[in-house]
Order: structure tokens, then sequence, then C-alpha cells
């Protein structure tokens, strides 16, 4: 199954909207994770928080009607929703490692059986920084990983990260275009697998064992 | 019954231009900026440290923005010898001078920078946090276990100056921060010998007790 770049993203952010409920304090990470907040519904009340320093997020904008004294962590202007509050660094990363933010979403590029979880530096490339990801991952009550499945047709999934960890044992929830992975003490349990694709096209494409329900086995076979 | 006249004297905080702050800066010193990218940050006085060129800097902050804005402008212009900041990947020039051995980086967790920075500022001897535990951060640095939960000692942050920004500011040096621009310049402004608050509007009034973000007793300069 060939899908674009654009129909991945959105089936990912449409899945992980579905993780966000009603009274969440959730902090999205930068690019595909803020997407997510486009697939809210609105009967679902979550509160946004921004680590730059304000709660209660709003759409972007319209044209002229920027205010470039509120703006999110990626530096672009927003607006405030009703209940919104601004404060500083040293309180919004209390609020992120305090454990007060119920969801976290963040990008990776590595995952594996353990919870842990790589995004930040690649050896030998340049490193932009974590900025507040290692914080958010170790503070926050649910960790969700929302990634492409594959890296160019390389394994993101895997046994062990090999790459330079972000946080050890932080991950709870893994959303791919493919599938849908809890991490328990036993390993990556496979959740969901998205119809237009097979068991096969899951197990060929991670590296780590998973636990696979007998439903899904029966339906595979 | 008219209210009694206060005697303003000491507590009122000195008034200077750009220049003169960047002037009070010199080359070879430490100095926290505020700033969260392009927001909340002292841009007139940065604008002159530029022109003034003083070099050798260390730099404290939580990023080194884009190249032709505020702090960014300090790195293109090679004044920075080393950067203690939370993420450069917005700023190409911060990573070639990195690669070329121009410039010195140390990456630091947001959490963990506003904590060393408030703790330098508050007094304490270090902070403990969990974020960093196993992973490069924790490199070098003492682990201390209480109650069976690991965390990273991490040592407090001070400088010679901090420079930060105000939306207002009134001549007690009482600072009003809107929106999203309070960021780092709270904690900044607690933990340099010599603290200057650019203030988008100076009141020669005082400003509401209950409405300030910043109480002046931090500050010693009011860039106008």
């Amino acid at each position: 199954m060939e899908l674009s770049k654009e129909q991945i993203r959105e089936i990912i952010a449409k899945r992980v909207a579905k993780e966000l409920h009603e009274g969440d304090y959730v902090t999205l990470g930068i690019g595909l994770p803020t997407e997510a907040a486009n697939y809210i519904p609105s009967s679902v009340h979550v509160m946004i928080q921004s680590e730059n320093g304000m709660i209660g997020v709003g759409p972007t904008p319209r044209p002229g009607e920027e205010n470039e004294r509120i703006t999110n962590a990626g530096g672009l202007p927003v607006t405030t929703v009703p209940g919104a509050v601004f404060f500083d660094t040293a309180m919004s990363f209390t609020m992120i490692r305090g454990g007060h933010v119920n969801t976290t979403v963040l990008g990776a590029l590595q995952v594996d059986e353990e919870g842990n979880i790589a995004n930040w530096m690649v050896p030998g490339a340049f490193v932009p920084g974590m900025g507040g990801a290692m914080d958010l991952l170790v503070g926050a009550k649910k960790v969700i990983v929302a990634m492409e499945h594959l890296a160019k047709n390389k394994i993101k999934i895997m046994k062990k990260c090999t790459l330079p960890l972000t946080a050890a044992h932080e991950v709870d929830l893994i959303i791919t275009e493919r599938c849908v992975l809890e991490v328990t003490p036993d390993g990556l349990l496979l959740k969901e697998i998205n119809p237009l694709f097979s068991l096969e096209d899951i197990t060929s494409t991670v590296e780590a064992d998973l636990i696979i329900p007998e439903d899904m086995l029966a339906q595979a076979a | 019954m008219p209210a009694k006249s206060v005697k303003e004297g000491s507590n009122l905080k000195k008034k200077i231009t750009a220049t003169e702050a960047a002037k009070l800066v010199k080359s070879g010193s430490s100095i926290m900026i505020g700033g969260f990218l392009k927001c909340g940050s002292p841009v007139k006085t940065i604008d002159a440290l530029t022109e003034y060129k003083t070099g050798g800097l260390t730099l404290i902050a939580n990023d080194t923005s884009y190249p032709e804005h505020d702090r960014g402008k300090l790195i293109s212009n090679k004044q920075i010898r080393k950067a203690i900041v939370t993420h450069i990947g917005t700023n190409p020039e911060t990573g070639k001078q990195l690669h070329d051995g121009e410039l010195e980086v140390e990456l630091v967790p947001m959490g963990t920078l506003v904590e060393r920075i408030r703790a330098g500022g508050a007094g304490l001897g270090g902070i403990l946090t969990p974020t960093g535990i196993g992973t490069v951060v924790a490199k070098d640095k003492q682990i201390i276990s209480i109650d069976g939960k690991d965390y990273l000692l991490e040592k407090p942050l001070t400088a010679d100056f901090a420079i930060i920004y105000g939306t207002k500011v009134d001549k007690f040096g009482n600072v009003y921060l809107e929106g999203s621009t309070r960021n780092f310049n709270t904690v900044m402004a607690t933990a340099a010998k010599t603290v200057i608050v650019e203030a988008e509007e100076f009141l020669e009034d005082s400003l509401n007790p209950n409405t300030i973000t910043i109480p002046g007793i931090f500050i010693d300069y009011i860039v106008i």
C-alpha cells in the first residue's frame, strides 16, 4: 500500500487525536504531533500546553491579527482560547516535569521494546538540541510517539535503540500510519492494524518482537 | 487627607540608553539574554551590543534564535565564544561555527536550564532532576538516589549580566510581561551580578503592584 506523505500524516494525526480526552492538558511536539490538534472533535475540550509558557493555545490567527507577544514553542503566532493562561519557563517545566501534563505527543527517530526513545541526535550529523523534549518525556503522565512507520524504508521500531536516547523507559504508546503499539512490561503489544495494511506489513517492518493478540493472528491466517 | 509623600531614593533604578548598556558589557563576560526564539527579547540592547562588537562572550539563553534576529545576530557577528542553550536548530550559523570549531555549544534540556538559573538566583547549591538519566546528558554528572529514584545533580548557573525584556517597566524597576514573553526573562533577572531590563514602555509612574511579573529588587538598569 503506497500512501503519500500527506495521507500518512493525516492518518497518524487523526489517530493521535483519539487519544486526547475531555479535560486533558496536552503538550504537542513541533510538526506532526501539532497537526493532531486539528482533528480533536469540538465536543472534546482539551487544553494545549505550550512549553514556551502558555496553556490554552488556540488556532493560528488570521493574517493581520497576529500578536508577536503570543507565540507557540515553534515561535509562530497563535491565539488563546477561554481559560488560557501565560507563565514563565520555570512554571512551564514545573507542569511538564512535575507530572501535571496528562499527555505529550512527540515524534521519534527510533523507539524500542523497552519504551526507550531516540529523537534528538544522530552522531556525526548536526544536532539541533533537545529543547524541552527530555523533560516532556520524563514528566508527562502518558507519552505517545507519533511517527511515520519507516524512515525512507529504514526500520524505526527496534529491539534496542541504536541512536543516543532522549529518555529511557518513558514511551507508553506508538502510533504510526500502519499500526498502534502499546509498550508493556513484556514488550510491544500490537493494539491495532490499519486495515490498509496486513499483519505481515507490520511484522516485516519492525525489528522488535511484537506481542500479537490471538484474534489478529486468526484474522491474518 | 492627602497621602503622605514617600521619599524616593536609591530604589529608583538608573535609566540608560541601549548604547550605555552595551558599554557596560566587557569582552569575555557571561550574559544571560531573555527570549524564546523571537518572542520577548531585548532587541535594542542586543543591537547596541552588536554595534559595539564586544567579543568572547558566553551566552546563556533558551536558543540562538535566527541569524538575522536578536541573540542570533551576536552569533552571526562572531561575538559568542560559548553558548549554553537548549536549541540551536533555527540558526544555521550556530551550527556552522560549532562545526568549524569557532564556537563551543553546551546543550541543556530546557527544564534543567531554567532550574539551574533559578538555583543560581535563589542561592541554591544545585538541583536534582530525573531529566537526562540514561542519556548523554548524564555523562560525567553525579547521580544521586533519593528514596530509590535516580536524579542528576545539576549545578547552579549565574552570569555577569542578564539582559532581559520588559513590556512595561516602572521607575522602580518593576516589570510587567505580556503574553508568552515571560519565558526565561523572569528567572534570568534573579541570577546575574548586573541586571538590565529593556523597557518596551517605560512608566514614570508605578505599576499596579498586583500586575507585576518581576519585582524591581532584581533590576539594576532600565534601558529606555
